[in-house]
This record gives C-alpha cells, structure tokens and sequence, in this order.
C-alpha cells in the first residue's frame, strides 16, 4: 500500500503535554470563577477573625474562666462581669433536647415516605415536610410564643409537672417555680418542630438510596416492613442518618428569632426543664442592639459569637463528613 | 426461622417446624409491624399538625387586620385605650424588605453562580474545590446571626451606624451558598458528552459555560435563585445587627432601614394588641410569600424532570 | 452481528454493492492527516502504541476492533478533545497541513473548527434548532442575518433534514427524533465548514432506517470532506469506508481498503475479528 505523506513536518517537538495558554476570555473567566471562589473562603475565614477580634478585650480580661464563669452582670460599674457558662448551658441543652424530641418523629415521617405511603401521597405530604423548614424561623417564634407556650404552660406543665416532679432521681429537672411558659422546655419543642423537616428529609433521601435488591432479600425470606427497614435499612444508612441528625443539631444551635420569643431569655442557670433560660444566638439578639460600640459588654458578645462559631463548625463539619457518601 | 444446625453427616430431612410457636411468633412479629406503622403515621401527622397549625393561626390571627392600608401607611404609634389614633401599616417594612431583598439577590446570584461554576467546571476534584465546597456548605448551615456580626463589625462600625446596605451585604452572603449548592448540583448533571460537543465546534471553555451549559442547567440555577430569595425574605437575626430597623419608609441605603421581619419582630414584643395584630398580618404576608416562592421553586424544577 | 448479511437494513439498499467497486487503488488519494508514531496514555497506562496511519483526503476511514482497542482514543486525538482532561496525554505527531496538531502553540479552537466531531449519541443544544446551527457558526465567523440564514439552510439541507424541520426552526431541538437530533448534528458540524469530520460510532444509538439514513449521508459528505468513522459494527465499516483500520489491544493490526480488509485480511487477528472468533 503506497501512502502520500505530507511533506515538511518532521522535526517538530513531541508534545500534547503541557496546556494551551488559552483565550483571554477564557483567562478572564476562570480567573473570575476562581476569585469568587476565593471570596467564599476569605468570608467564612472574615467570621471567624471578625468574632475573635470582636470578643479579644472580654477573652484578655477574663481569660479561660469566660468559658465557665456563669456570670452576667451588665450592669456598668465595678460589677460589670460576663462569662459563657449559662448561655452556653442553654444552646447546648436545648439544642440536645430539640434533637432527643425531633428523631424519632423525623424517624417516622422518613419511614411513612419510603415504605409506607402509597405512591400518590408521597409527594405532597414530602412538599408539605420540607414547607415546613421553609418557614421563617420568626414566624415559629410567634406562633410559640402565642399557640405552644400557652399550651406547654396549661396542659404540661400544671397538668403533668407535679407527676414529673415526683419521679425519683430524674424529677427534680421538671420542678420549677416558673410558671409563665416561656422556658428551656418550650425552646426546644419549637427547636424540634423547626429541625424536624431537615432531618425527615435528609433520612428519606438515605433511605431512598438503599439498593432495592437488599430489601427485596429481606422481603423474600418474610421479613415485615419493620424488620426490613430495622434490619436492612438502617444498619445500610446509619452513619449518613447520624450526619443528617448532626446537621439538625447544627441548626438548632444557632437559631435564633424562635428561641428568643420562646426561651424567657433569664440569664441565669436553669435548674429545671421549665425554667426560663436563654442562648448565645438569643442573648447576642436580645442585647447587642443595645449594648455601645467598643464597650466590654459587646466584646463579651462577640466572645459568645465566637463560641457558638467554634460550636456549630465542629458540629457542621462532622455532619458533612459523615454525609460525604452522600454528597458524592 | 428454624433451630437446625447443618450436620456434617449423610442428608437428612429438616427438622419438623412447631407450629404452634411459629404463630405465636408471627403474631407478635405482625404485632410490633403494624405498632410501628401506626406510630410512623401518627408521626406524619404531627408533623402535618404543626404546618397546619401554624398556617391556620397565620391566617386566623393575620386576617384581622389585612386591609389595603397595611400596604398604604407606615408604622402609626399606638395608645392604650385611644382608639382615635389611626392604624398604622406596613408599608415602611414592605418596601424595606423588597430593597434589601433585591440588593441581596443581585449581589448575591453572581457571585453564587461563579463558585458554583468553579466547583462544577474548573475544580471537580482539586483541593482548593474540595476547600470551597465544603466551607460554602458550612456558610449555608452556619447561625445567621454570626453573619450579623462579621457585618457588624465590617460595615455597621466602620459606617458609624446601622444601614440598609449592611442588611443586604448580610442577607447577599446567605444567599451565596444557597446559589453555590444548586448551581453546582444541577451543572454536574449536564453530561459530559454535551460539553464535549460544545467543545468539539471550536467553542472555548466559557463560552460553552456561558452559552450552553448555563442554559441546560438555567430552571435548576433559578429554583436556586427562588429558595434563596424564599430564606433571606423572613431572615430577622442578622438584619437586627445590621440594617436594624426603621419606622419610616425609606430608600435611603446609608440610614437604618425597615425590614418585614424586623417589623414583626419589634411590634410582637410590643405588648400593644393593635401593634400585634399588625404583627400577625406581617407574618401572614411573610410566610404566604416564602410559601409561594418555595412552591414555584419546586414547580419550576419538576417541569424539567 | 458479526456475519455480513443479518442486518435489520435491507442488504440492497445501502451502499454495501460498493465494497466490490472500491479497488486498493482507489486509496492512493493525498493524505490528509499523518498519524505518526503515536503514543496516547490515560495517566500510566498506555492505551495507544506507536500508531501510523494516512487520513486520505475525501475519503472515508473506518476503524474498528473490539471494545477498548483505542480506536474512540485515536478519534480523540484527530481533534485535541482529551485536552479536556488532565492526565491524558499524546506523544508523536500528528500532521495536518504540515503542522502537528499535538503541538502546545497549536489554537485548539481554530483545529476543532477545522476537524468537526459527531458523537455516539445525539447531542442538540438546548435551544432552538435554527440556534443549534447557528451557533457553531458564530464562533467562528461574523455572517449578517441573511448570510447566516443560508448558512443554516446549506447546512440543513446537507445534513438532509431540511425538509424535515424547515417550517420549525423556531422549536427546541430537543423536540427532534433521535435520527433528526443526529442528522442535526451533523449539519452543525458541517455548518462550520470544517474539512475533517470525525464520527464516533455515530449510529450506535439510533434505530435501522436513521442509521441508514445517517450512512448514505457519510457517503454523500466525502465528496467535501475527510471523514473518519469508529465503528463496532462491522457492515457498517463494510457500506461507509474506503480504507479499514483495525485495532486489537492499543495497536493499530492492520490497514487496508475495505474491499479487501473483509475479503482478504493479511493478518491472522483481524480474520479472526471479522469472522467473530473474538470482540
């Protein structure tokens, strides 16, 4: 077989190695993307410098006894003093409360959407869940405020708190002089509720992802849907559901408006369920509007900011690590 | 499920099953299936209760003073016991919202769009991509009232006072991540063959980003847009550190401005029941909004699929 | 699939009667692109071994052997497209108007507007058809509204689907049937004029009559272009090409015109491939 072959073109250097210098329009472009991709470091690295700067006069004065002093004295003379305990106390406890109250119903509605409803009825109760988280988080505030905590106040607390209280070794958590309904306990119901869909939907979207052929084993030797999902389902997804169950606590850490229509914002230690308490997010909303620039109280509230920063990241980042099977 | 162990030995025939006490068993084997199932009903249902419950006293409590001048007049000061004085409204806060809203979303999308193309086209899997994606994630779960305070602090002070552009500059960093997530998700599910095909005309990379890839991905990146505008429309914490609050309508971006939740928010813990229910009213308007959006959202991307 | 005759098309309607009609000596056309000495490796592993091989110009190459032989890999070098890929490399050259196209100076925009690609499955744009065409077009040159309603006309009509979408160019592309989405396609490749067209088993994905369609349609471009077609289907190869290349295990076996590659193969292996003892 005799080829023609072009003339000429020996001699050139072997390649295909190295990149072509590209267009400028392709520089700028990625040179645009990259940059804002930069920006998003360089903002969540802004938060956590902004925060320390913000709180360094509180952190120098007190020095690690801010972490556990549970004192919070604004008033401004000599006395003026602040520490994290309680507020720390209060995001802590009622964000772990939130989480105890929201799993097992998230549990169940994840359940109800991957086995149990039929095909038609997926769908809306599914957009009616997740509804649910996009409800402003103000707008659980007021309906705690004026629907749950009358309802807490009337039918938990005077109802069953006498019973509660009367248990032995636990009950003292449910005895409380306070009355007014506004306390640690209705913060975290209102916390659940609003937690409640992010963990439902997270559950159900593991769920989903089990391969049909393990359940179908299961469902083959007569396991019933129970057995399946208790011995099949969740053993296969558990560490995504933990995720999904850290990135609720996440949440409820660091909410806000709804906690502080709710909670009573005391600052002082809740020796009960019922008392009123208060948290990072709703003691930095309630006063930093009102405390000066550059005074000691405000740094005491960028200290907390901080806190709750340093808090709801570990929290955050081993909800992601966990999920990482997930998001791939 | 039967007790017989498997003998070494010559084949022999299983060993006969009790059957009285595999019905016992079965029976509570149903028993403990159908207590579950109900339990997992009667949990959807409380689930359902609440977002019913919540619409209902919206509704119940927000009607009652709904009417055109909550959208004519400004916040109006109240007395116990006058009712001479007129009713206020809620057009200060209307208006502050929408401002900041749209300034938040314009600064916000762009930059949301960006990152999300990084992650998606230019770094799939190289540590710098890894490192954004995952503090973008972070910054979308992260308290919104610590973003309050990095704007606090980086405009409010510097400014020497609360501002409508703080608010927004606040609000457009909740929007980012949001923009990132969906932008990213729905580029990784054009195919490769689609790029390459861009490619394969002479096309250089961002013109198939901007061209191609952005319009194949467009209803995925503007439900993305929508749940963001859904979030920062009843966000309050942030605002309250930030853009503060206004009694009067203002267009003013240098100056504290009103927002529909910061509004709710004040009026609520007013103790006036005349300011509370125009409270109720502006958390009917807020919610019935966020709640249109989100369902257009999810109308939008349904059509796609 | 592998004996010549139990094709879905009926054997007297495509251009199989031209396998006898096209002698060895019909293949001493110019060449077009030299492949020569190529290497190509996906990280370390090597996929492509010292190739050699002669694009004649205005004809129809078809390269075919069993499922990761390289043949798709040698595709994608003709137009730089693993260039996309980090980790993916080329080492020889590849001559095409005296240049080797491997070179790192080489504008890969302005190659790929002269070596235009047609992948396995349809990919129309999302956006309208007339857009579609259009598009490719823009990238490269400055056409006013008329000219560039010509050009998508021309490109239609070669393509063979003028008729078909003439009074819907407004309408997504999307809309089209898999064997018009195809046939679109390819008038938008041909719609920038390029003077090399690369098909990467392009009917694969289609049903008999749009892959018929799709053949006589090679068949009828080659008049203007220097066409290159991977293929696993043998009659396919049989009915298109002018010259066969086959490829075992990232070695390019053995070249021949078509008529005798299947009639005649020199080497053992590629008998055996053609009679499906293997692939």
């Amino acid at each position: 077989m005799q080829q023609t072959v072009a003339a000429g073109a020996a001699g050139l250097p072997v390649s295909g190695q190295r990149r072509k210098p590209g267009s400028l329009g392709d520089r700028i472009f990625e040179a645009l993307c990259t940059g804002a991709g930069i920006l998003v470091l360089l903002t969540l690295g802004g938060i956590i410098v902004t925060l320390f700067i913000g709180g360094l006069p509180a952190f120098e004065r007190y020095g690690v006894q801010f972490l556990w002093s549970d004192a919070w004295n604004p008033v401004e003379d000599h006395r003026e003093e602040y520490g994290a305990l309680i507020a720390v106390f209060g995001t802590v406890v009622s964000s772990i409360l939130a989480i105890i109250f929201a799993v097992p119903v998230a549990f169940g509605i994840a359940f109800f959407l991957t086995e149990l409803a039929p095909d038609w009825l997926k769908r809306p109760v599914g957009i009616a869940i997740e509804l649910l988280a996009a409800v402003p988080s103000i707008i659980y505030g007021m309906w705690g405020l004026f629907v749950l905590v009358p309802f807490v106040q009337m039918h938990i607390q005077l109802a069953f708190g006498e019973q509660l209280a009367a248990i032995p070794l636990i009950g003292f958590i449910f005895e409380s002089n306070n009355f007014a309904g506004t306390s640690l306990f209705s913060a975290s119901l209102v916390l659940a509720i609003m937690i409640l869909p992010f963990i439902a939907a997270t559950m159900r979207d593991v769920f989903e992802q089990v391969p049909p052929v393990y359940k179908e084993s299961a469902y083959g030797v007569g396991a019933t849907r129970w057995e399946v999902v208790r011995g099949v389902v969740i053993p296969y997804t558990r560490i995504s559901v933990v995720g999904g169950i850290m990135l609720g606590l996440g949440r409820a850490l660091g909410e806000t408006m709804a906690v502080t229509f709710v909670i009573g914002n005391a600052n002082r230690m809740p020796e009960s369920v019922f008392d009123a308490s208060t948290t990072i997010a709703s003691v930095i909303a309630m006063e930093f509007p009102e405390s000066l620039a550059g005074s000691l109280k405000q740094s005491a509230l960028f200290a907390l900011g901080f806190l709750l920063f340093v808090i709801s990241f570990v929290v955050l980042a081993t909800s992601r690590w966990l999920l990482r099977s997930r998001l791939k | 499920m039967s007790t017989a162990t498997m003998g070494a030995g010559p084949l022999r025939s299983a060993p006969a099953k009790d059957m009285a006490k595999a019905r016992a068993l079965g029976r509570r084997r149903r028993l403990v299936d159908s207590l579950v199932r109900w339990a997992c009903i009667a949990a959807t249902l409380v689930g359902l209760f609440f977002l019913a419950s919540i619409m209902l006293t919206l509704v119940w409590r927000g009607m009652a003073a709904l009417d055109l001048t909550i959208f004519t007049t400004e916040f109006r000061p109240t007395r116990f016991g006058d009712d001479t004085l007129p009713k206020g409204g809620l057009l200060h806060a209307i208006l502050g919202s929408l401002v900041q809203v749209a300034i938040a979303t314009a600064i916000g999308t762009p930059v949301g769009l960006l990152v999300g193309t990084y992650l998606a086209e230019y770094a799939r899997n190289s540590a710098m991509g890894n490192a954004v994606r995952f503090v973008s994630d972070v910054l979308l779960s992260a308290p919104s009232i610590l973003i309050g305070l990095f704007i606090y602090q980086l405009v409010v002070l510097p400014m020497g006072g609360f501002s409508g552009i703080a608010g927004a500059l606040a609000l457009a960093i909740i929007v980012i991540p949001v923009v990132v997530r969906t932008t990213e998700d729905m580029l990784q599910l054009i195919p490769n063959t689609l790029r390459e095909a861009v490619i394969a005309l002479g096309a250089p990379k961002w013109k198939m980003i901007t061209l191609v890839c952005y319009k194949a991905a467009l209803s995925g990146i503007v439900t993305g847009i929508l749940l963001a505008v859904a979030r920062i429309a009843g966000e309050t914490a942030p605002l309250l550190l930030t853009s503060f609050g206004n009694n009067i309508a203002s267009l003013d971006l240098s100056k504290a401005m009103a927002s529909l939740p910061i509004s709710i928010y004040q009026q609520a813990n007013s103790g006036f029941p005349d300011l509370i229910e125009i409270a109720w009213t502006g958390a009917l308007l807020v919610t019935l909004g966020v709640l249109a959006i989100n369902i257009c959202a999810r109308l939008l991307l349904r059509r796609k699929i | 699939m592998n004996s010549i005759t139990d094709t879905a098309v009926p054997a007297d309607s495509g251009s199989f009667g031209g396998l006898q009609a096209r002698s060895a000596s019909e293949i001493n056309a110019t060449s077009r692109i030299s492949v020569r000495n190529l290497d190509f490796f996906y990280g370390d592993n090597k996929a492509l071994k010292g190739i050699n091989l002669e694009l004649p110009d205005r004809q129809v190459t078809g390269m075919i052997g069993p499922s990761g032989c390289g043949k798709s890999t040698l595709l994608r070098v003709l137009n730089r497209m693993y260039s996309l890929y980090p980790g993916q490399r080329a080492a020889g050259e590849v001559i095409m108007d005296g240049r080797n196209i491997l070179d790192a100076s080489v504008d890969l925009n302005e190659l790929r507007a002269k070596v235009g690609m047609v992948f396995q499955k349809p990919t129309p744009f999302p956006m309208t058809i007339y857009e579609n065409i259009a598009f490719g077009v823009r990238l490269h040159e400055k056409l006013s509204k008329a000219e560039m309603d010509d050009r998508v006309e021309w490109a239609l009509t070669r393509a063979a689907i003028w008729g078909e979408v003439k009074d819907r160019l407004q309408s997504s592309a999307l809309g089209l049937s898999g064997g018009q989405q195809q046939r679109l396609c390819i008038a938008r490749t041909i719609a920038v004029r390029p003077e090399v067209i690369l098909f990467d088993e392009p009917t694969s994905a289609l049903d008999p009559i749009s892959t018929l369609k799709i053949e006589e349609l090679i068949d009828e471009l080659k008049r203007d272009f220097t066409i290159c077609i991977v293929t696993h289907n043998m009659q396919q190869a049989a009915r298109c090409a002018d010259q066969v290349a086959f490829f075992y295990l990232g070695e390019l076996v053995e070249v021949a015109p078509a008529a005798q590659m299947f009639t005649a193969p020199r080497e053992k292996r590629t008998q055996d491939y053609i009679t499906g003892r293997f692939g």
